[in-house]
């Protein structure tokens, strides 16, 4: 149909942005919307006197600055149900609450350290996390084999008083039955799945 | 009445009648003639209000004298995502008022997204002698209280359905109102209680019960007690376990593991937060028999889940987080030759960057190897033109599609292109779609495909795309089906709203929340239209103390037969035919 043709939209376009921006520029303005709906600001001829517009525009960049590092979260974006968000917010603010601290000793370390294994997601993370802490490497983890080509070997303490090499149970598992770490020297180490 | 001496006797139709079940079928039965319809009207047991505000109690009640069965709907859907003010309405109390007298056989009630009190709980517990069900789907403004007066005095009652409503758990105890010498519940769902419910009760309820079939615990549930109470129920179809985590112990392992094995019946599985990975070999024995799967409070790993989802060959529905992973989508697609339903939700929806290697080539996957999949609801961070297109060719048996790409205007990762022939892909291979929710960087061609093709659309949610008014004039001209049109932060304005407003009146309703609407316009719909109900609603004060160009913050129309609404609080006005009746 003619649409276009007769209504001419081009002209009255009503567009989301910042007086003067380019239709390029469409980012982080859509952000930060929802919190400045009470200067109107689409349209420079529709709303408010010459004056306002100016300090709107002024207060828009002001704001759009702020906004860019840090974006601004929308309301009701992504959409997910407030339950769902609950549960998964709930997790989260657990997890960071209790905090798991345990002690790590290595081998030869004059002092001992603490670390929360609540931060880490996974045994990649932890592993260099120790890994930089006390300068040495793991070397690779294979299930069969256990830490391939290293001098030393992450090991923990379990609920059971047993020492464990640090991988062979899933994540979760762990982070349930972990007392303590000790960074074992690799010729003590014989024995917990070293290649033989 | 004189009776054509050629036709039916009443009774006759009456039974004929009967077997027509569908709305649509009794809608169109009741316009053939005046008696049919009379005959229609009186049979009618079931009633489906889609809006409760699009028609009144009396109405409903004056037409159709002798239901047994009401579902009424109240928010619109946006509110499940908090765009909707607190406040806003929905409430059920005048309905349930009206019915307890119409109605006296009322048998059930289905409401979703409503307020409900305990005021009109107990109304219903004491004025329907045969009331079997309560299904109450994301709603609020009850607690426990309420509840305990159903499970007092409802005698027959069938099903209990919490849905995810929220309730304000004041005691556990309203469990053990359900007396001794109750036997009838057949479906409890109390999944979204916070907290502990009398297990004791709980124990004995189920363990009397001997038609249960469906049973949803809440997350207060032990994992301990679940093998108890599964023992009394191996009759059971639809399980929803409580927390699925205790410390490891092969005692309660291996008791869970029987009773798991003894629920021979059992078809669906729900539940599981908290997840002990050590556990889920407990379910192993059932997961051949598994038709539907909800882990989406799981938050356990891909490895995991693979192990899990690889067992269950019959599998029809699954709802995961993204921990899933694009393998643990090949590994579905390799063994869930019967999916028909795929849900994966967000593990970190609010995070900046990917959390886990999910992406577009899991759905894909499952395009590929799913024959059976026609409903998708999937959130991810990146998506592409080509893959839209293969799922969309892969797929033309698609009727639900919802696809979240979870930062807004994101474009095709591969080409930087808007995601405009992607969908345009998806309306245009698969012609039977309902229902579809967009995401991505689009702009206004992506509404032509969908006004072009998208012919069965009844469904549709538009957020942060489009360019202009053309946009939503293509949706509008041209999905012929549509019923429910939801959009939020587009740049779409009065124009096209203006020029197909006859349009709206063939749609249950439409959402518009931070658009370019202005004030005049919603006015000018009000007048043009009085068969709508154009209702502004606007936290920042009376739209009327600015200029009538200005945009307003939220729109919702919807057809009426019943006027403005008079429950409307502060901050929403009812843009009305006569301007007297318009605001302070």
């Amino acid at each position: 149909m003619a649409f276009d043709k007769e209504l001419n939209l081009e002209a009255t376009e009503l567009r989301l942005g910042l007086p003067g921006t380019k239709e390029s520029e469409k980012q982080p303005t859509i952000a930060i919307k929802s919190n400045k709906r009470a200067l109107p600001n689409f349209n420079e001829e529709s709303c408010g006197s010459k004056e306002n517009s100016n300090a709107s525009h002024l207060i828009q960049k002001r704001d759009q600055e702020i906004a860019s590092p840090a974006k601004a979260q929308v309301v009701g974006w992504p959409p997910v149900r407030s339950y769902r968000k609950n549960c998964l917010q709930l997790k989260k603010m657990e997890a960071e609450a209790a905090g798991m601290y345990v002690k790590v000793s290595m081998d030869g370390a004059p002092y001992l350290r603490k670390i929360d294994l609540k931060v880490y997601k996974g045994y990649p993370e932890l592993l260099k996390a120790l890994e930089e802490m006390f300068k040495f490497s793991a070397g690779e983890y294979s299930e069969r084999e256990g830490y391939n080509g290293s001098e030393f070997v992450p090991t923990y303490e379990d609920k059971d008083g047993d020492w464990m090499l640090v991988g062979d149970v899933p994540w979760d598992m762990f982070l349930c039955s972990c007392k303590r770490l000790r960074i074992m020297k690799g010729s003590e180490a014989k024995g917990l799945g070293c290649a033989v | 009445m004189p009776r054509m001496g050629y036709s039916f006797p009443e009774e006759v139709l009456e039974h004929v009648f009967s077997f027509i079940q569908s709305d649509e079928d009794r809608n169109a039965i009741s316009e053939v003639c005046r008696s049919w319809h009379d005959i229609e009207r009186w049979s009618r047991r079931r009633v489906f209000v889609g809006n409760c505000y699009a028609i009144s109690p009396t109405m409903v009640i004056r037409r159709f004298p002798e239901v047994r069965s009401v579902k009424l709907k109240g928010k619109p859907h946006f509110a499940d995502f908090n765009l909707v003010p607190e406040g806003w309405g929905g409430y059920v109390a005048p309905w349930i008022s009206a019915m307890a007298s119409a109605y006296p056989w009322l048998e059930e009630i289905r409401l979703k997204r409503m307020v409900i009190t305990d005021e009109s709980l107990e109304l219903i517990s004491k004025s329907f002698k045969n009331f079997k069900v309560l299904v109450l789907s994301s709603c609020e403004g009850f607690s426990t209280d309420g509840l305990a007066a159903i499970a007092a005095n409802c005698r027959n009652l069938r099903e209990l359905d919490l849905g995810e409503s929220e309730v304000e758990d004041l005691s556990g105890h309203w469990l053990s109102r359900f007396p001794d010498n109750y036997t009838s519940m057949v479906s409890l769902n109390i999944a979204c209680l916070g907290w502990e419910v009398s297990f004791s009760a709980l124990e004995r309820l189920v363990g009397r019960c001997p038609n249960l079939r469906t049973l949803r615990l809440n997350r207060a549930v032990p994992l301990d007690k679940l093998a108890n109470l599964l023992c009394r129920a191996p009759q059971l179809v639809e399980l929803g376990t409580g927390a699925y985590s205790s410390e490891l112990r092969p005692d309660v392992f291996s008791n869970l593991s029987g009773a798991f094995s003894g629920c021979k019946e059992l078809k669906s599985l729900s539940g599981f937060w908290d997840v002990v990975p050590g556990y889920l070999p407990a379910v192993y024995p059932i997961c051949s028999k598994l038709k539907s799967l909800n882990l989406s409070y799981a938050t356990i790993q891909s490895p995991e889940l693979i192990k899990l989802v690889s067992q269950c060959q019959n599998l029809q529905r699954l709802w995961v987080l993204d921990y899933i992973e694009d393998a643990g989508l090949d590994a579905l697609a390799a063994s869930c030759k019967d999916l028909r339903e795929l849900r994966v939700f967000p593990s970190d929806p609010f995070g900046q960057e990917p959390n886990v290697p999910l992406t577009e080539q899991g759905l894909v996957s499952v395009s590929e190897g799913c024959p059976k999949l026609q409903s998708v609801l999937y959130f991810c961070r990146q998506m592409s033109n080509a893959a839209l297109m293969t799922i969309a060719r892969n797929r033309p048996n698609m009727t639900r599609f919802r696809l979240c790409i979870i930062e807004p205007h994101t474009p095709d990762y591969l080409t930087l292109q808007p995601l405009d022939v992607g969908f345009g892909a998806i309306v245009e291979h698969c012609k039977d779609l309902r229902r579809l929710s967009l995401s991505g960087l689009l702009t206004d061609r992506v509404f032509e495909y969908i006004g072009t093709h998208a012919k069965k659309l009844e469904m549709l949610s538009v957020a942060f795309a489009g360019e202009s008014d053309l946009g939503l004039h293509h949706i509008l001209s041209g999905c012929d089906n549509l019923r429910k049109l939801e959009i939020r932060d587009c740049p779409f304005g009065d124009k096209a709203l203006l020029a197909n407003a006859a349009k709206l009146e063939t749609m249950r309703s439409l959402w518009m929340s931070s658009c370019s609407v202005s004030f005049g316009a919603c006015k000018l719909l009000g007048q043009k239209m009085p068969g709508l109900n154009v209702e502004v609603i606007d936290e920042r004060g009376p739209p009327d103390l600015r200029p009538e160009s200005c945009p307003i913050d939220k729109l919702y129309v919807y057809r009426t037969v019943s006027g403005p609404r008079f429950d409307m609080p502060g901050f929403v006005w009812t843009m009305a035919e006569n301007p007297a009746l318009r605001l302070s």
